[in-house]
C-alpha cells in the first residue's frame, strides 16, 4: 500500500507533449460529453419546431440570430469531430490502422476531414 | 457469459451498433436536407410524419439514448471514485435519458396525428 502511494507522479498536464492520437481521444471525450448536455436543447427546438408554423419560425430566427449561429458551430464542432473520431475507433476495432504511423496519420485524417466537413456544413447550411 | 461477466462486453457491443446507426443517420442527414429541402414548417412536418423518416428517427432517439448512456457511464467511472457520489450521478443520467427519450418518442409520434 505504502510503496503505491510513494510513487513518483507526473502529471502536470501543461508540461505533457501529447501526441496527436492523444488529441484526438481526448476531444472525442470532450465533444462525447457536450453532445450529451446538447441533448435536452436539441430535442427542445425539435418540439418548437414542430407545434405551429409561429414556433417553426421562432426556432429559424433563434437559429439565425449570432449566439444561435454561435451554439450550431460548437455543436456542429463536437458532432463532426466526434463522428470522425468515432469512424476511426471503429475501423481501429476493425484492425485497420493500428500500427503507431497508420494511427497517427488516422488522427491527423480525423481533424483534416472534420475541418472539411464543418466548412462543407456551414456552406450548406447558409 | 452471462451477468456480471458480460456487460463490459455487452457495453461495448450497445456502443459500437448504436454508434453505425448514429452514423448513418449522421451521414444521410445533408443528403435528406438537400434533396427533400423541409424549409416551410408544413414541408419539415410533412417530412417528419413521413413513416420511414418518422420510424428512423424513433430509432435514432433509441441509439442515442443507448449510445450517451455507455459513454456518460465511462465518463462518470473514470473521474467519480466515491460510490456514492457515482450512484447518484448514474441514476440521474440514467433518468434524463430516460426522460429525453419519452419526450423525443412524443413529439414523433404525435407528428402523424394532426
Amino acid at each position: 500500500m505504502n510503496t503505491h502511494k510513494r510513487r513518483p507522479v507526473f502529471l502536470d498536464i501543461t508540461r505533457i507533449r501529447m501526441p496527436i492520437a492523444a488529441l484526438v481521444s481526448i476531444a472525442h471525450r470532450a465533444s462525447g460529453v457536450l453532445l450529451f448536455l446538447s441533448i435536452p436543447v436539441a430535442i427542445y427546438f425539435f418540439d418548437l419546431s414542430l407545434r405551429s408554423a409561429q414556433d417553426f419560425s421562432t426556432v429559424n430566427s433563434m437559429l439565425n440570430s449570432v449566439p444561435g449561429k454561435l451554439s450550431v458551430l460548437v455543436v456542429l464542432w463536437a458532432l463532426l469531430h466526434h463522428l470522425c473520431a468515432g469512424i476511426r475507433y471503429l475501423l481501429l476495432d476493425l484492425r485497420i490502422g493500428l500500427t503507431r504511423d497508420a494511427a497517427r496519420l488516422g488522427a491527423w485524417i480525423v481533424f483534416g476531414a472534420e475541418t472539411l466537413a464543418l466548412l462543407l456544413v456551414v456552406g450548406l447550411l447558409r | 457469459m452471462s451477468g456480471q461477466d458480460a456487460s463490459g462486453l455487452r457495453a461495448w457491443v450497445v456502443q459500437r451498433v448504436s454508434a453505425v446507426y448514429l452514423a448513418l443517420c449522421f451521414g444521410s442527414a445533408p443528403i435528406a436536407w438537400l434533396t427533400q429541402r423541409p424549409l416551410t414548417y408544413a414541408a419539415w412536418r410533412a417530412w417528419i410524419a413521413h413513416p420511414v423518416v418518422n420510424v428512423a428517427c424513433i430509432l435514432f432517439f433509441i441509439a442515442l439514448a443507448l449510445h450517451a448512456w455507455v459513454g456518460v457511464r465511462d465518463v462518470v467511472i473514470d473521474y467519480v471514485q466515491s460510490t456514492a457520489a457515482r450512484f447518484v450521478l448514474l441514476v440521474g443520467v440514467a433518468a434524463s435519458l430516460l426522460a429525453m427519450l419519452v419526450w423525443a418518442f412524443r413529439i414523433l409520434l404525435l407528428v402523424p396525428q394532426s
